[in-house]
């Protein structure tokens, strides 16, 4: 037993801030993937109002899946690997996106959309510079939960072989009784969860300077009521932590 | 010229929104379409610019059938401003307004330098240009959308109820505004509007619409207070619509009496020489020549006039300026009975009694009969 507070079982071939690099990478691919994928699914579901609850009950039905149902049926296929895990935490993120991008757009005003349209926006326009824009604070609010929920869910790779960057300290600690190893599973998931989401806050300060600031009444009348954009609205990031660490 | 050529808009599920409606628009003017919701002035609009497609008939620009042309590029020659403003509040007060030039393929200096000229042209300060939308008054916002819809100097401004939402006070401000801007541009707008004074304060010629989207008269405004077409159209113009019409006769005819008034510092020959058995009052004006109020002769000092015991005058009408109603409104508020006639500068021009008026109305609807006459 050589070495400091963050030193690392040899059996894991890796230092703490490695493993903390390939806990942040599988956690937040994941959810670029699923933003990607949702930014279309969304955008179909606000064209085609019909299609909206459907695809809300799979993505639900979908978060519903353990994360060990989805291991048992990828490792055929994606084996022991960073893939596997992310997968899902890619598929579980989508029951977050599609509703903040959807609501997001949503939220535009129509007489916003009409000018827009008035002015000579074709549809591709209409999206890239107008909705999507508009919709920013929302989607970053789910991007927030998502990625916060991502980071928690990270752990389970350590049941795949050692797949889940800080995760695995958590097996390590039981097999070698070692608190001090859990301890820096669970404080680090969480320190890199709060940071992350405080880095997503200044983002969307830094995306939406044309947001209303402030305590109080945070928009004027004349600038509408937009309910679904607030970050407020929406289920603190911390909180969907929890319940995923409890699943 | 925009012509409207029994045009149709029928939904899928019946609703006609539209029904064979025919208009010709001309140009340089304002043309104002008017009704109760739900009588398609909003949906007529919106076939100009083809947000709407009509279900038959074609509307004509110039000539030309506007489906001919690509959609976009109809649209960006067709200025449309909107209720509430519609502006994108996530961009700066600036880019809002350099929007259509922008798309048109302008440099982004050229474009800014064009949103900073018509900022100043609509009367909004340049040090709100970065400003985002959320910062700026419902007024504010409105001018912007102005500034924003004639940007790229689109020869067709359309209005859709532009100043509905903001408070009456400013409304009136932003319809000075838009004749004021209409007499240096020139352009051809439509305006829609549920209100009949706004139809009447700001159309060259103004198009009632009844719900169903018919047509129940289209005519100059002072017509249409004169000859409403029927009990619907006399309906919605309310019930004051004979003193409205006054708007439209100028006062430049009414015979003034120059002879009732005196100066503050006046003689008491002076004001002996003035008081006349047909004047029964005289008006009083400061060293300015300015009105002060009335007096019966009999109560006047010479030399130790105190102006507020005067009688008060009521509200002076520009003579030659302002109309008839503004005329015969300053007779009804002077205690008096008489309206007092001033020049542009305030000075006191005359005074005028209200049977000199009411004379001054009848010959004024007779000319208009005759007018009417040789018109029709």
């Amino acid at each position: 037993m050589s070495g400091g507070f963050f030193h690392i079982p040899s059996d894991l071939q890796n230092t703490y801030f490695g493993l903390v690099g390939l806990h942040l990478r599988e956690a937040l691919i994941p959810v670029a993937a699923g933003l990607l994928i949702a930014l279309p699914i969304a955008q179909l579901c606000v064209r085609l109002r019909w299609l909206y609850p459907p695809v809300l009950g799979v993505t639900t039905v979908l978060y519903a899946i353990p994360s060990l149902a989805f291991f048992v049926v990828l490792i055929d296929y994606t084996g022991q690997t960073e893939t596997t895990v992310m997968i899902p935490l890619a598929v579980y993120s989508l029951v977050v996106f599609i509703p903040a991008i959807v609501d997001g757009v949503r939220s535009v005003p129509q007489e916003t959309l009409d000018a827009a349209t008035a002015m000579g926006l074709g549809p591709v326009r209409r999206y890239l510079q107008v909705q999507l824009p508009i919709a920013a604070p929302a989607i970053i609010a789910g991007l927030r939960v998502a990625t916060v929920s991502s980071i928690s869910l990270v752990s389970v790779g350590m049941l795949i072989g050692n797949q889940g960057g800080l995760g695995n300290l958590l097996h390590d600690g039981q097999i070698y009784h070692q608190n001090r190893l859990i301890w820096l599973s669970v404080v680090g998931t969480a320190v890199l969860a709060v940071l992350v989401d405080a880095l997503l806050v200044l983002l969307r300060i830094a995306l939406t300077p044309w947001m209303p600031r402030g305590s109080g009444s945070r928009r004027t009348k004349a600038a509408g009521a937009r309910p679904g954009t607030d970050t407020e609205a929406r289920p603190e990031p911390a909180v969907t932590a929890l319940e995923d660490a409890v699943r | 010229m925009i012509r409207i050529d029994s045009v149709t808009k029928r939904y899928p599920d019946g609703t006609v929104a539209v029904d064979r409606l025919s208009l010709e628009i001309p140009d340089r003017s304002i043309t104002v379409l008017v009704g109760p919701s739900g009588c398609g002035k909003t949906t007529t609009l919106r076939m100009i610019n083809r947000m709407i497609e009509p279900s038959e008939g074609t509307i004509l620009l110039d000539g030309a059938d506007i489906t001919k042309q690509p959609v976009n590029t109809l649209r960006r020659s067709m200025g449309y401003v909107i209720q509430n403003a519609g502006l994108f509040q996530h961009r700066t007060i600036i880019d809002n307004i350099a929007t259509v030039p922008r798309l048109l393929g302008w440099s982004k200096d050229k474009a800014r330098a064009r949103a900073r000229e018509l900022m100043e042209r609509v009367g909004l300060d340049g040090a709100l240009a970065k400003r985002y939308p959320y910062q700026l008054s419902g007024g504010q916002q409105q001018r912007v959308g102005v500034a924003r819809a004639l940007a790229a100097d689109p020869p067709v401004l359309l209005m859709d109820e532009p100043f509905s939402a903001v408070d009456p006070i400013v409304r009136k401000g932003l319809q000075d505004e838009l004749l004021r801007l209409q007499a240096e541009l020139g352009k051809t707008i439509v305006f829609v509007t549920h209100d009949i004074d706004e139809a009447i304060k700001i159309g060259t010629m103004v198009a009632v619409m009844r719900t169903g989207g018919r047509l129940a008269q289209y005519a100059p405004p002072a017509e249409l207070l004169s000859d409403p077409a029927d009990a619907f159209v006399e309906d919605f113009l309310g019930t004051d619509r004979g003193i409205r019409r006054l708007s439209f006769f100028p006062s430049t005819g009414l015979e003034l009496t120059t002879t009732a008034i005196v100066a503050v510092d006046a003689t008491a020959e002076q004001i002996a020489a003035r008081a006349t058995p047909d004047v029964p009052y005289l008006l009083v004006t400061g060293l300015d020549g300015r009105p002060l109020g009335w007096s019966a002769p009999g109560d006047l000092t010479a030399g130790a006039v105190d102006p507020a015991e005067l009688l008060p005058f009521g509200r002076p009408f520009v003579h030659g300026e302002e109309s008839l109603r503004a005329a015969l409104d300053g007779a009804v508020l002077s205690p008096t009975g008489w309206a007092v006639a001033v020049d542009r500068e305030g000075r006191a021009a005359g005074v005028v009694s209200q049977q000199t008026i009411a004379e001054a109305i009848r010959t004024a609807h007779a000319e208009g009969r005759d007018a009417a006459k040789v018109a029709g």
